[in-house]
């Protein structure tokens, strides 16, 4: 009974009614979007630095992996020594330039710069093939293949298995120079760490080292090592961080850091978009509280006649509190359920907006699906707004019902 | 159908005021609305207590229905007195042992007919389907038995009034107190809700009534008027057979004439 009264009582005033769950659905779906982003990154970021298995990322010393066009020379031996060492399980070296390319046989218009990635295509961690296969070098350790993004292939409206004239040439506006060298597109790729928009093409680390000549020889932009696990326990960060430790200390060319610490640096980036999503977070949940308060103290007030009248007829003060309460909860049941939907939708189109944003890798996201976190923002915005009908239900609970039935007598 | 858990006729004292005083507090100056107020309703009487606004009668009623409680004296309703009850049980009290009627009808607008008439049966945890049932009863025997599912906006007011009066009876009330159960109603609704609630104090149902309708008042066995807060006659007369009074102008004589004697609606 006291949940058709409720009902009732909302279903008085239905637009207003409907304008309330509304302005909590609104709420709700601020609130699960502000979680969303503000745990979302940081898991974003943690899978697709953790998605391969590498722990530990080398780069000159001082650098961020790819921050800056650095390289590190003696990579050979580099290379060697870190695989040597009995913890680590594999090392994955790279190398990155940018190139010019254009689609053999077709005018030079339709030439793009694109990032170059030289990479072991057996042992890489940066690249996933979607068609095609992985590329291969000439005996004489040359470009001939490459597999390339789906950025490329649209750009110059190529397709795998044509040819591409690729060149160190660093401006559209220059023409291909003439030791341009000719490779075969053998498949498409997606690439984790390249933005979206941004054309690429990976080949074999010696081909990239060969077309760069002197600059390249010998040198790489980033090692990736992956260490083994430990039989003991399923933590690996010790172990991780004594390799890093005795990398650095054998290296001193290099900076090795690892996937935690990656992620630890990341989060202090971040740190402004957590503040933020947490002040709109605690914003709109605010405003979900102050709609359900208002709605139903404007509703008590309208009411105190019949809620006089209720009690004059023997209904209790707890009765009159769980009625009112229940009005609040409705309210808030609804907006949320609401506000879950609408907060999926546009965290959805709001990913999308952001992940076209300028140098950011295709696989990270902004807003991410964690439901221990959203469940917790969503029971607290319950709870929020069950409590926010407290104050008018507490108000109507403690009527004098002498008093306003004379008033409403009155009246 | 009985409407009253009282079926013989036993007429001991039911409710008892003894030198009841209350006063509000006002915003220019205290109101002293009773002053020293002392009564006795026998089983099974129908009474009514007349006197002009602001003569104290509301207030008594509220008080003989503890919806309120006075700040001196007692009222003693079946032997217990009930002017010192928790709120808790004040309102278990009423909900049990009281039927409140009042001019405004003040039935929940958004609920049914039947729905209000569940309403204190819920209230007193009587399971869904002996309420309905029960309501279902309650209200054919006010004459509403094709309206259960009608909204009180969708009733005349004498439909809402009867309503009202089901809801009041629906928990099997010792006493039934009514505020101007008229006075929103045309003279001939009137009559007829009239000759309800005299039907109802056939049945053995005590009925206590605070009115301005010379009418109703009339029907009531016994007139108890009231003036600045006291009780100024006790009368078992018909308030006709009273030497004029400045408390005579006070009732509404729009019904004198043309019913005198209402006709009770068919009962089940």
């Amino acid at each position: 009974m006291r949940f058709s009264l409720a009902l009732a009582a909302l279903r008085r005033h239905p637009m207003r009614t409907l304008l309330a769950i509304f302005g909590v659905a609104i709420a709700s779906a601020l609130l699960l979007d502000m979680v969303m982003l503000a745990t979302g990154m940081r898991a974003s970021f943690r899978s697709l630095l953790t998605s391969r298995g590498y722990e530990l990322r080398i780069t000159p010393r001082g650098t961020l992996p790819f921050d800056t066009e650095a390289t590190v020379g003696g990579a050979t031996a580099l290379i060697a020594s870190v695989r040597a060492h009995p913890d680590v399980m594999q090392v994955s070296a790279s190398l990155g330039t940018t190139v010019q390319v254009e689609r053999a046989g077709a005018p030079t218009s339709t030439s793009t710069s694109a990032f170059a990635l030289g990479t072991d295509p057996a042992v890489q961690g940066e690249y996933t093939v979607l068609t095609g296969r992985l590329p291969t070098t000439s005996t004489a350790g040359l470009l001939t293949e490459v597999i390339a993004n789906n950025a490329l292939l649209t750009r110059l409206g190529a397709a795998v298995g044509d040819t591409l004239s690729v060149s160190t040439g660093r401006s559209a506006q220059l023409r291909l120079s003439g030791d341009a060298v000719r490779a075969v597109i053998v498949g498409e790729a997606r690439f984790l760490y390249v933005p979206p928009g941004l054309p690429a093409v990976s080949a074999p680390l010696s081909a990239v080292q060969a077309l760069l000549g002197e600059a390249g020889r010998d040198r790489i932009s980033l090692a990736m090592a992956a260490v083994r696990a430990s039989p003991a326990t399923s933590d690996n960060s010790d172990r991780t961080e004594a390799v890093r430790q005795w990398i650095e200390g054998t290296h001193s060319r290099v900076t090795a850091i690892s996937t935690e610490t990656a992620i630890v640096q990341v989060e202090e980036r971040l740190a402004y978009f957590r503040q933020l999503a947490f002040i709109l977070g605690a914003l709109s949940l605010v405003i979900g509280v102050l709609l359900v308060t208002t709605l139903v103290s404007l509703s008590v007030n309208e009411r105190l006649g019949e809620l006089a009248v209720l009690r004059a007829i023997g209904v209790v003060r707890t009765g009159v509190l769980q009625q009112v309460m229940l009005e609040g909860l409705m309210l808030g049941v609804s907006g949320i359920t609401l506000g879950l939907g609408l907060g999926l939708i546009t965290a959805r189109w709001l990913n999308t907006i952001l992940r076209d944003f300028p140098g950011l890798p295709a696989d990270l996201d902004f807003f991410v699906w964690s439901p221990e976190a959203a469940w917790k923002a969503l029971a607290m915005l319950l709870v929020a707004s069950t409590l926010a009908g407290a104050w008018p239900a507490w108000r109507a609970s403690q009527l004098r019902v002498a008093q306003a039935l004379r008033e409403e007598a009155i009246g | 159908m009985s409407t009253s858990p009282t079926t013989s006729r036993d007429t001991s004292v039911l409710l008892e005021a003894v030198n009841v005083h209350r006063h509000y507090r006002g915003e220019a100056s205290d109101v002293h609305a009773l002053r020293g107020v002392t009564l006795q309703i026998h089983r099974g009487e129908f009474v009514a207590i007349v006197g002009a606004s602001g003569s104290g009668k509301s207030t008594l009623m509220h008080l003989l229905g503890a919806v309120d409680a006075p700040d001196q004296g007692r009222i003693v309703l079946e032997g217990q007195d009930i002017s010192t009850l928790s709120d808790r049980n004040a309102t278990r009290l009423r909900l049990r042992r009281i039927g409140l009627v009042f001019q405004r009808f003040y039935l929940m607008p958004t609920l049914s007919a039947i729905e209000n008439v569940e309403l204190p049966m819920a209230e007193a945890g009587i399971g869904r389907e002996q309420r309905k049932r029960r309501a279902a009863e309650l209200l054919s025997f006010v004459g509403l038995g094709e309206r259960l599912t009608h909204r009180p906006t969708q009733l005349s007011g004498g439909e809402q009034q009867r309503v009202a009066v089901a809801r009041a009876l629906a928990n099997g009330p010792a006493l039934l107190l009514a505020d101007e159960p008229t006075g929103e109603l045309d003279a001939a609704t009137g009559a007829s809700l009239i000759a309800l609630l005299q039907r109802l104090n056939a049945d053995g149902l005590t009925c206590v009534l605070v009115t301005h309708d010379a009418a109703l008042a009339r029907s009531a066995q016994r007139v108890i008027t009231m003036r600045d807060g006291q009780i100024v006659s006790d009368d078992r007369n018909d308030i006709d057979d009273r030497t004029e009074s400045d408390d005579r102008n006070d009732i509404d004589d729009r019904t004198v004439s043309d019913d005198r004697n209402p006709t009770a609606p068919p009962l089940p």
